[in-house]
């Protein structure tokens, strides 16, 4: 018995051995080899597909792949190049994302996208620093991804702005005095926005009571009752998709009637199928809105009803959700530069992405000295609880500092 | 064989080991056309780094738990005591603002990096010098912090028996988490976000003027530091307080009745534990480039346990051997599990995003039910055979 | 007035659904000294199967569908992952019981894709009610009579019927039972067949409260579970009843504490904080046996 236990373990180490080694050849060779002749460029996806943000990572990969399938080639310094999407799976945690970020170097691709969720865009960073490779973050929002990482990009916008938003939101639409604001304990995404918008929505006179949950919380009910008899004008809880749907589930059952603000994870359908058939009220800022661009919201529709794997990654349904539209953007933001670039160098085209510009489906993108979008603009949208869908609210400006 | 005569045939075999290391992430430089796998950032550099963090940790916690029989799974709290303390205070001066943009500012306004650049002076060979003081000044100091707290918690929950004690110490490693992720103390630990910018294992390579690397050291460093500390702890295990610490494993009461002070040697071996966690929990730090503590949980502690226990408990080699077998398989060989293959036109079923890691865990169950020793058992691998035979450590239990 | 109501019905319901896993984990415990860390994972799992269960099939056969099958996983735990090791030490047991925890929770991962899943919506149970002006499920204020009637059952089991004599018989004395004529492999069995199913019982409440499963949702509550079977006395089914009551209720109090003291976010750490005083000052917990050392 251990004897046979024994041998089918060596063969699968085995096994891994002959997968890694015959990939590495091929990825140091990558001329000829590929199917329609040609020249091979690789573009690495460095997104979460397990682990907490993985139902985000998953949307964000769509979208790459989507254009992918759009778009699979580039023109570039009078040669034509087929597009190879490499996905590395970064495990949602710090700890596995440099090997993540090194499997990818170690696949010679010419420059990274991703990844949703800024901790492990952190934590790999460095990995693509020393490696000469260009990052593209997609949605990852805090300011410290960039900051002091001259090879990091991003085309989304930071938390400091999007707090800013949603505050002058819930003043404007809400009139709200008091808010309340919920985060999870230890994640920076949260807490920076919490703090971002106490900022801002102290500055301009109003009060914030704020809480934070234990990671792997599931009872909100305290939380939501407690802002209730607070008397809150506003919820706003910037967290990440599995605590927004709970708190939303909780939230209709307890038949909470403040209107709650979200960020951008919560543009998800997970959390829009929580409010279906309730009388929550939720507003979310986000990239895009449904029906910016109708032949992107037609492709896409298409392409995901008739990919049962791909609607799988959706959530089983067809709603865009705004990382698919970023990752979209994202694609083509690299194919400019590899354009610019005019060749698939790692150096070239980490010196061509600075002056890309490129009219994504999510609005124009530009960078920035540090490598951040600039962007003044985010789409406000609120869930109609009634069809289950989104709807436009506005587009709103920051207060512009 | 006189004992003299070994020790100096160990410290040859390391110093051969931290050779090879250096030549092999240089030799891509000197010899160009070689495979992939050589290059410096291919997976093999990272997995190679990780696993030297990694098996220093699992050494100590074999230290604990396989020498003294003290069941702690308290490893992750401990390595983040670590990693906090170094990263606070190695993180330059200048940049403390920028990572600590939501509070203004670090309570720490120093850094061991800039203290001693101002004695060698912060550029070229000085600040060399300084990087490499400041950095171990912090690794020591990271090593007492958890020590010391090893020692305060280690009053109440020394006392408690195996499982209990295992439940106590995974609770003190969740509040310890719970604590640092405060935003209250957000000027000392950043709360939430994490701290980053301090030096990394790649600062440690030589570089030209230029920014051009001359000599990669980047593996070497944690290679260095692991080897130091296990070798610290296998002299420690061969001392009479390890014979000591054997005792209290095989039979406490008998222990005690020969006239072992148990609490003492108890608390000696969770403090001296503690303290190579803490510097591993600084190595790992480095390794990823930051300190966060939604890091450090639970399952981190378990996978250095399983880590333990496919290298046999109370073996420090097998720890070795085990952590770079599991690391390099779940990081590295298996990934290829987790996208969908063709062969030919055949797609290979159940192939996708996960199944690296039930693969994995399965393999985990396998050793764990039907090879309870592990790779080595008890044993040890002897280094004098020049890594050829495989012989009982001396003071192997004599009950056969 | 009426905000402490709704936070102590919120720590009502947890406390139930706490103490359902509790009793698996304090009958585990009492007879065979082992902390089953994959119960938690038993616990989720029932979840997911409760909501691929509902999606084909209609809710009356589901749910007792769920029951039986997380009662097989239970058994089969048992037999292929602690059996094997009855002789082994307390230490590799609990190794293995801490590799079966992962190996649940990866493949939970791969079979979700990593998506937060939904569960179902049970009418009557997930219906709200207005109780002195909060509101709140139907399930919150059956989960503490569903509990003490399980209790109850239980103990009746357990003080009346041949089994729960050879169970007690067991968790006094191992090696003796045995040569008693009693059947050591049924008993531990019957045990986990009596845990996985109040388990499988205890997700059907906590998820129709609770309806977002990850395949982290069962760690944080079995390990409170089993800070709450440790708080009453080990063994002790009233005990780790009324335990995983206390711990539940304390935790809603401080998650409902005022903001501005910013103390929220120790309502887990209070657990385990809790555990460490028990364990020091009163290992035996509330209503357990103090255990006597033999030489």
């Amino acid at each position: 018995m251990k004897k046979i236990i024994a041998c089918l373990l060596t063969g699968v180490m085995a096994l891994g051995l002959v997968a890694c080694s015959s990939s590495a050849p091929a990825a140091g060779a990558g001329d000829g080899a590929a199917a329609s002749g040609g020249d091979t460029i690789r573009i690495g996806i460095f997104e979460p597909s397990t682990g907490d943000s993985a139902s985000g990572g998953k949307k964000e990969i769509l979208g790459m792949q989507y254009a992918n399938a759009e778009t699979p080639t580039v023109e570039a310094g009078g040669k034509k190049y087929n597009i190879e999407l490499v996905i590395a799976d970064n495990g949602s945690s710090a700890d596995k994302a440099p090997s993540a970020a090194s499997e990818l170097v170690g696949k010679d691709v010419s420059l990274v996208l991703g990844s949703y969720g800024s901790g492990v865009s952190m934590a790999g960073g460095p990995k693509f620093e020393e490696a000469g490779l260009a990052a593209i973050g997609i949605t990852c929002t805090n300011p410290n991804v960039t900051a002091g990482n001259d090879y990091y990009f991003r085309i989304c916008f930071l938390d400091n702005f999007q707090a800013d938003v949603l505050a002058n939101f819930a003043m404007e639409k809400f009139s709200a005095k008091k808010a309340y604001c919920l985060g999870e304990n230890g994640n920076e995404y949260d807490q920076g926005l919490v703090a971002f918008f106490t900022q801002v929505f102290e500055a301009a006179g109003g009060e914030v009571i704020s809480d934070s949950f234990p990671t792997n919380n599931s009872d909100f009910t305290s939380y939501l009752n407690k802002a209730k008899s607070e008397g809150a004008d506003v919820i706003f809880t910037p967290v990440s998709i599995a605590y927004a749907k709970q708190i939303m589930e909780q939230a209709a059952s307890l038949d909470i009637d403040i209107p709650f603000l979200g960020s951008d994870t919560l543009d998800d359908n997970m959390v829009l199928e929580a409010t279906k058939d309730t009388n929550l009220k939720l507003y979310v800022s986000t990239f895009y809105q449904e029906g910016g661009s109708e032949t992107f919201d037609k492709g896409i529709k298409d392409y995901i009803n008739n990919d049962s794997a791909a609607m799988t990654a959706n959530g089983g349904n067809d709603t865009i959700s705004a990382v698919t539209a970023m990752g979209y953007d994202a694609y083509y933001v690299a194919l400019e530069a590899i354009k610019a670039a005019g060749s698939g160098d790692k150096a070239a085209i980490k010196g061509a992405i600075p002056s890309v510009k490129w009219d994504g489906v999510s609005g124009s993108i530009a960078f920035d000295e540090v490598g951040d979008a600039i962007r003044d603009t985010a789409y406000i949208k609120t869930a109609d609880t009634s069809t289950g869908t989104w709807a436009f609210e506005k587009v709103q400006k920051g207060s512009g500092n | 064989m006189k004992q003299s005569n070994k020790n100096v045939k160990i410290f040859f075999g390391i110093l051969i080991l931290l050779l090879f290391v250096i030549l092999l992430e240089n030799i891509s430089a000197f010899i160009p056309g070689l495979p992939m796998v050589f290059d410096p950032m291919s997976p093999l550099f990272t997995v190679l780094k990780k696993a030297a963090v990694y098996s220093l940790v699992a050494v100590s916690m074999n230290l604990l738990n396989g020498f003294t029989g003290l069941f702690s799974l308290g490893q992750a709290g401990f390595m983040l005591l670590g990693a906090y303390t170094y990263a606070i205070l190695t993180v330059p001066s200048n940049m403390k603002d920028q990572v600590y943009y939501l509070f203004g500012g670090c309570a720490f306004k120093f850094s061991f990096v800039d203290l001693f650049g101002m004695i060698f002076g912060s550029t070229g060979v000085g600040g060399a010098v300084s990087m490499i003081l400041g950095c171990l000044l912090a690794m020591i100091l990271a090593g007492c912090v958890a020590g010391f707290f090893a020692f305060l918690i280690g009053f109440p929950v020394l006392r408690l028996k195996s499982d209990y004690l295992a439940i106590a110490t995974l609770g003190f490693a969740e509040i310890l988490r719970a604590i640092f992720q405060w935003q209250r103390l957000g000027p000392v630990t950043n709360g939430a976000n994490m701290i980053k910018g301090f030096p990394t294992f790649s600062s440690f390579n030589i570089t030209a003027p230029s920014g051009a690397v001359i000599l990669r050291l980047s593996t070497f460093v944690p290679f260095l530091i692991t080897s130091i500390c296990v070798l610290i702890i296998v002299l420690l295990i061969n001392s009479s307080y390890g014979r000591a610490f054997k005792s209290i494993r095989d039979d406490e009461i008998a222990a005690e009745a020969m006239g072992i002070a148990l609490f003492k040697h108890k608390m000696l071996s969770f403090v001296i534990s503690s303290f190579f966690a803490g510097i591993g929990g600084a190595l790992f730090a480095m390794y990823v480039a930051n300190a966060q503590a939604k890091a450090f949980t639970s399952t981190m502690t378990y996978e250095i346990l399983l880590i333990v226990v496919i290298g046999g408990i109370g073996s420090v080699s097998g720890s070795i051997l085990a952590t770079f077998l599991y690391v390099a398989c779940s990081e590295w060989w298996l990934r290829f599990l987790d996208s969908e293959l063709y062969i030919g036109s055949f797609k290979v079923p159940l192939l996708r995003n996960g199944f690296r890691m039930v693969v994995f865990s399965i393999v985990i169950m396998v050793i764990v039910l039907f090879f309870s020793q592990g790779i080595m058992g008890s044993r040890e691998i002897d280094f004098s055979g020049l890594f050829k035979k495989k012989t009982p450590i001396k003071e192997r239990k004599q009950d056969q | 007035m009426e905000y402490i109501i709704s936070v102590l019905l919120s720590g009502i319901s947890v406390g139930g659904q706490y103490a359902l896993i509790a009793i698996g984990y304090t009958l585990v415990y009492g007879i065979l000294r082992l902390i089953n860390f994959a119960h938690g994972d038993v616990f989720m799992v029932a979840g997911l199967l409760g909501i691929y269960l509902t999606a084909t099939l209609p809710i009356t056969v589901s749910l007792p569908l769920v029951i039986i099958l997380t009662v097989l996983l239970g058994f089969i735990i048992e037999r292929a992952a602690y059996k094997p090791l009855r002789e082994a030490p307390r230490m590799s047991v609990m190794i293995s019981a801490i590799g079966v925890s992962y190996l649940l929770q990866n493949t939970a991962t791969y079979v979700t894709g990593g998506q937060p899943m939904t569960y179902p919506t049970i009418s009557f149970l997930s219906d709200t009610v207005n109780l002195f002006g909060t509101q709140t499920k139907w399930v919150v204020i059956i989960t503490p009579f569903l509990v003490l009637f399980l209790v109850v059952c239980l103990s009746l089991l357990i003080n009346r019927t041949k089994v729960g004599m050879a169970m007690r018989a067991v968790s006094k004395d191992f090696e003796t039972s045995r040569l008693m004529g009693i059947k050591i492999n049924s008993v531990i069995s019957v045990t986990f067949i009596i845990g996985s199913a109040l388990a499988a019982v205890g997700s059907i409440l906590f998820f129709t409260n609770y309806p977002a499963i990850t395949p982290m949702s069962g760690a944080m509550p079995g390990l409170k579970a089993f800070v709450a079977a440790v708080f009453g006395g080990i063994g002790s089914i009233p005990g780790a009843v009324i335990g995983a009551f206390i711990i539940g209720i304390c935790e809603t109090i401080i998650k409902g504490l005022p903001s501005s003291w910013d103390v929220s976010v120790f309502s887990d750490a209070f657990t385990f904080a809790l555990l460490i005083v028990i364990l020091v000052f009163k290992p035996q917990g509330l209503f357990g046996e103090a255990a006597t050392d033999k030489v």
